[in-house]
């Protein structure tokens, strides 16, 4: 075949001739055959098959959690750019911008809002879409590295949200920035060269806000962007798990993309454009006094999504409740997929009836039994003035950690004992210790006044 | 000793792979070095004047803002310069006149006018900056490098 028998010359007009040059399928195809072959054409929707899993369109399936994700991060990418001609990051000038977007420039406050809400959203709709993930084991075998690739992102997104929080340099801003960045400080050997080098000195200043201000609109966006595309790549190529009810074979049935997915994701995306919209234009994102170095403020509190560390330091020597208890939570969750390969269970939710049960009842004991401890700890236990004699890390660190770990493997094995398979007793710890540390999480937020001791928020 | 030969093409594997190591070792270290901090000359870090030490009454406790830190004079006349920054999380503690303790507002430190811990979760005694005293009698105080202690001890204490 010559080129010309490929590619016989046009007899269409100029104008059809240049659209084509753009848009080479027609834009209303008329069979299933085109449908697919637009999907596979286009350089945006060839991130989705062409063909789906009718089983796994149920909204109730997925929740659209990880679309939604990508939504936010693109009003975020949007509104931040636009955000970007209008801030300066230096001390002297970051607060004024701020103040100007309030008061200064149309619809300033509008874009400040929905970007900082859109970005605090993400951190909980990620860990949400994790949840969905673990709950239907969509983990397991060719997908374990998707889900390292999904905390990386998880890890990314608070990276971004982090380094945001500093920017409008007020109080809220500098004092969480100098309590979380300090926590780094326990790290051993490493820390203090880190903590310097992200700081820029020995603490929060005018070098931090450079520093912060590149990484959150260059190098976290860059990583986010490669590390969304490989993840969403995978997805494409291992097929996303089909959701099924106890004992029935997934249902096998595929769907074209156009219309079936991509109707489904418009409206969605149109949905979520609206609550945002509406949120962002009645409830503004807090802006306190500027930041005062000299000032810390009564009780100062990290972040919210922070908070659940910044409470384990309460009750843990820093070491433990900065670097082992979190470092030890990660490694967990990182290596989840590759320790539980029960296959039976792909696209169940909670695994089986007595998995559903043992989440129920795995969430109920972390919820109470984290505040029972928080409690216990508060107002009567006091480890460190017991046992003068040890150093701290050992009193306030060691035997504590002893004490949980025990009362955890305690719980794992009494699973054991009551016939729950290694799965559901795995996925059991794993909703405790998560349920745990929303528990903490919601402590620190809300019930923590002066000097950060115990209250109740209603009173 | 071993007398393995090794083939042209491992070989110059070998020393691609050994170049492209090295170049990826260099670049870090220029980007390392060229994101580290920069020295602060004048501001913070740097060595201050706070006047004839006559001047701070026995028993008291004076912040000196530019410097970020309390100079501290005993019953006794000794001296300690104390680093606002709280061992534990790095608030900005502030001395509470009424009590004569440091509180920090951040996690409930509490330290006692010499910086030694007196409530968790702070890990150790507040830092200390180096004191000296020139020729006419003032007194000189180096916040270049905080000093970390364990534990308190007389001998942190200067005496003119």
């Amino acid at each position: 075949m010559t080129e010309k028998e490929i590619h016989p010359p046009e007899k269409d007009s100029l104008i059809k001739r240049i659209f084509k040059s753009i848009q080479r399928d027609p834009l209303s195809p008329e069979d299933d055959r085109g449908r697919m072959k637009m999907v596979m054409n286009s350089l945006v929707l060839h991130i989705h098959p062409t063909k789906t899993s009718k089983a796994a369109l149920k909204f109730n399936y997925t929740f659209g959690l990880g679309g939604l994700l990508l939504l936010l991060a693109s009003v975020l990418a949007i509104t931040g750019v636009l955000l970007i001609f209008v801030y300066t990051p230096t001390p002297d000038a970051a607060y004024e911008s701020m103040v100007a977007l309030q008061t200064d420039i149309y619809f300033g406050n509008l874009i400040r809002n929905l970007h900082h809400w859109s970005g605090n959203l993400m951190v909980v709709v990620a860990v949400l879409h994790l949840l969905r993930v673990f709950y239907t084991a969509g983990f397991t075998r060719p997908r374990e590295f998707n889900w390292v690739m999904g905390i990386a992102l998880l890890l990314l997104i608070i990276g971004a949200n982090f380094t945001g929080y500093l920017l409008p340099w007020d109080q809220l801003a500098y004092w969480a920035i100098t309590v979380g960045v300090s926590l780094l400080d326990y790290l051993p050997l490493i820390g203090e060269p880190i903590t310097r080098l992200l700081l820029g000195g020995s603490e929060v200043g005018a070098a931090t806000l450079t520093n912060f201000y590149g990484l959150h609109i260059a190098i976290i966006p860059l990583f986010i962007f490669g590390i969304v595309s490989f993840h969403i790549w995978r997805v494409r190529k291992d097929k996303i798990t089909v959701p099924r009810a106890l004992n029935q074979e997934a249902d096998k049935e595929r769907v074209t993309t156009i219309p079936h997915l991509v109707s489904i994701e418009f409206t969605f995306a149109l949905v979520w454009i609206a609550i945002l919209l509406l949120w962002a234009t009645f409830v503004n994102a807090p802006l306190e006094e500027a930041a005062n170095p000299a000032h810390s403020p009564n009780p100062a509190k990290a972040a919210w999504y922070f908070m659940g560390f910044q409470e384990l330091l309460l009750h843990f020597h820093p070491i433990f409740g900065a670097i082992i208890i979190p470092g030890a939570g990660l490694l967990g969750l990182l290596l989840i997929p590759y320790l539980d390969q029960d296959m039976d269970s792909i696209g169940v939710w909670f695994r089986s009836i007595n998995g559903r049960w043992l989440v129920l009842i795995s969430t109920i004991l972390g919820v109470i039994g984290t505040f029972a401890f928080v409690l216990v700890d508060e107002y009567w236990l006091d480890l460190p003035n017991w046992l003068p004699f040890m150093p701290s890390f050992i009193s306030n660190g060691w035997i504590p950690l002893a004490g949980v770990l025990l009362l955890l493997i305690g719980y794992y094995e009494a699973l054991k004992a009551l016939k729950a398979s290694n799965c559901e007793a795995r996925q059991s710890l794993f909703t405790l210790l998560l349920a745990s540390f929303i528990t903490l999480t919601v402590i620190g937020i809300f019930f923590r006044g002066e000097g950060m001791a115990f209250i109740l928020p209603w009173s | 000793m071993s007398t393995k030969k090794i083939s042209r093409r491992d070989f110059l594997n070998l020393v691609w792979s050994a170049a492209g190591a090295l170049a990826v070792t260099e670049l870090s270290f220029v980007g390392l070095r060229f994101l580290s901090p920069r020295a602060t000359d004048g501001e913070f870090g740097g060595e201050f004047n706070i006047g004839a030490h006559e001047e701070y009454p026995l028993g008291s406790v004076t912040p000196v803002e530019v410097g970020r830190f309390y100079l501290v004079r005993l019953e006794d006349g000794g001296f300690l310069a104390v680093y606002r920054r709280c061992t534990h999380l790095g608030c900005a503690v502030p001395f509470d006149q009424a009590s004569g303790e440091f509180v920090c507002p951040c996690h409930g430190s509490v330290f006692t006018n010499e910086g030694d811990v007196l409530n968790q979760p702070a890990p150790r005694p507040l830092d200390l900056f180096p004191i000296t005293i020139n020729e006419e009698g003032e007194i000189m105080v180096n916040t270049n490098s905080p000093i970390e202690r364990d534990h308190t001890s007389p001998d942190d204490i200067f005496y003119v």
